[in-house]
This record gives C-alpha cells, sequence and structure tokens, in this order.
C-alpha cells in the first residue's frame, strides 16, 4: 500500500496513493502507517483526497493507526469523500477524529485546538 | 431516475449472478463488478457507494465468519432491482450464524481513552443501518442472507 507522505512546518502529512482502503490491505496500511509514524511528536494530517472506499476493516485500520501513535502526537483527517464520509459518519467515528475539509485547511488550524 | 424501468434492459429486467471468491481480493474485485453493473443500470454515485457499503460488510464478514479464512471458497451473490431499490440475495455454505440468528451488536462506546476505542464490530450494524427486510435463514446447509439496500435514502 502506498502511502505519500510530506513535512510541512511541523505537520507530517501522510496521503495513501490508491482508492480503497479495504480488507484486502487493512494490515498493510496500518504497518506502514506504524513506520511513518514511529517518530512523530505531534500532529500527523491523514489526506483522505484520493481514498473513495473504506470498508469496516480499513475503518479499524485508521483506528488504529490513531492508537498506535506516541505520546503527544495525534491523527487528524483531511479530505473525506462522500462514501467515505458516510462510513464515518455511520460509525459516529466522525466524532473521534478531527476531521478538515482538506490538508490546507488542516494546516492551516491552529495547531493548539483539540 | 423516472419510471418505465420494465422498458430498460439491465438489472430491472433480468437478476444479475456472481460468484465470488471467498478472499478479501476476491470480495475487491465483486465489488468492483457490482459498481459497473450498477453505473451501467444509471444508478447514481450516493446509491452506488451506499450499495458497495453493504456488500462489502456482508461478503467479509462471510470470508472471515462463515468460511473462516479458507479462500478456496465461493459465495454466490444475487442482485435484482425493483422501484425501491437494489435486491440483494448472497449464498454461502459456511458456518451458521451463531445462534441460528443475525447479530445485533450494540455499538462500542466511543466517548473512551484512546486506546480503548474499537478497531472492529462496525460491520453489522452499518448494514443494519442500510438496509431494509434483511432476512437469514439456514437451509440444507446453506446460508441465505436477503435484502435490499433502499435508494435515495
Amino acid at each position: 500500500m502506498e502511502l505519500d507522505h510530506d513535512i510541512k512546518g511541523d505537520v507530517l502529512v501522510i496521503t495513501p496513493a490508491e482508492p480503497r482502503i479495504d480488507a484486502a490491505v487493512a494490515i498493510q496500511f496500518k504497518d506502514g502507517m506504524r513506520t511513518l509514524t514511529q517518530d512523530a511528536g505531534g500532529r500527523v494530517v491523514l489526506d483522505l483526497r484520493r481514498v473513495d472506499f473504506v470498508d469496516s476493516s480499513g475503518l479499524g485500520a485508521i483506528v488504529g493507526a490513531m492508537k498506535q501513535l506516541g505520546g503527544q502526537a495525534r491523527l487528524e483527517l483531511a479530505s473525506l469523500t462522500p462514501n467515505v464520509a458516510k462510513v464515518f459518519r455511520l460509525t459516529r467515528m466522525d466524532t473521534v477524529f478531527t476531521i478538515h475539509d482538506s490538508a490546507d485547511h488542516a494546516l492551516q488550524a491552529a495547531a493548539s485546538h483539540g | 431516475m423516472g419510471d418505465g424501468l420494465a422498458d430498460r434492459p439491465g438489472l430491472a429486467a433480468r437478476r444479475h449472478v456472481l460468484t465470488v471468491g471467498a478472499s478479501p481480493h476476491g470480495v475487491r474485485a465483486a465489488l468492483i463488478q457490482v459498481n459497473g453493473v450498477l453505473c451501467a443500470d444509471g444508478v447514481g454515485r450516493d446509491d452506488r457507494g451506499t450499495c458497495e457499503t453493504v456488500l462489502a460488510e456482508v461478503l467479509n464478514n462471510i470470508v472471515e465468519h462463515a468460511y473462516g479464512g479458507k479462500d478456496d471458497r465461493n459465495i454466490g451473490v444475487v442482485l435484482s432491482r425493483d422501484r425501491r431499490g437494489l435486491v440483494v440475495e448472497v449464498t454461502d455454505a459456511g458456518a451458521p450464524m451463531p445462534g441460528g440468528c443475525l447479530p445485533d451488536p450494540k455499538a462500542a462506546p466511543l466517548d473512551v481513552a484512546r486506546d480503548d476505542l474499537p478497531e472492529g464490530g462496525f460491520g453489522w450494524s452499518v448494514i443494519r443501518d442500510l438496509t431494509a427486510g434483511l432476512e437469514y435463514r439456514r437451509v440444507n446447509g446453506i446460508n441465505r442472507l436477503r435484502f435490499r439496500v433502499p435508494f435515495g435514502a
């Protein structure tokens, strides 16, 4: 599972390059996130603009990616496409994550919120 | 979408039958195929997304639980349309539902410490939220699940 990543200021932005985070790639996704975030100490933004489908395994892997962050690091989401947003809404996981309209919005958001 | 479904070819006029390989990649291929069928049949993006989400949860449950990861098995899917949505029948020859009936899990609490957040158990609540007329029967060693995905919900 290809995860593009970039450090912008003090924010690590991770952008999955594939359109699906599903049962077929959930473990790879979570492992990839662990590798990329193991040294992260602040904000991590997962930019889901290229992802048009997340099933419950993928959702679980995104929650898992947040739980495996160290200490002060935290995971925020950006650019949820319509069907992905629906899955977060149905499971009420939209109440757990800070969700931004886009990665740019996430970068503009004050680092101290939340 | 207007009336006159019966005048058009497509799902309204016929059933669409798929055999799905009982593995995560088999499920993925089936979902992409169903999405193409529904798109060709004029179903809008939101409704296609709902169908894909429901079918993913149903098929993944069968792969993981009914067949327990034995990926040389198959799942049967029959799709048909009525005016209210997509009618789906799914069959498998795996283990029966525990207790012989459909699970109705309570959503895990989310106002908990980060380490206690659930990483699974979402599937059946999503299926129940997005379907109508959910019906499960076990006949002659075959699990048969029927439901409708209402459109425009």
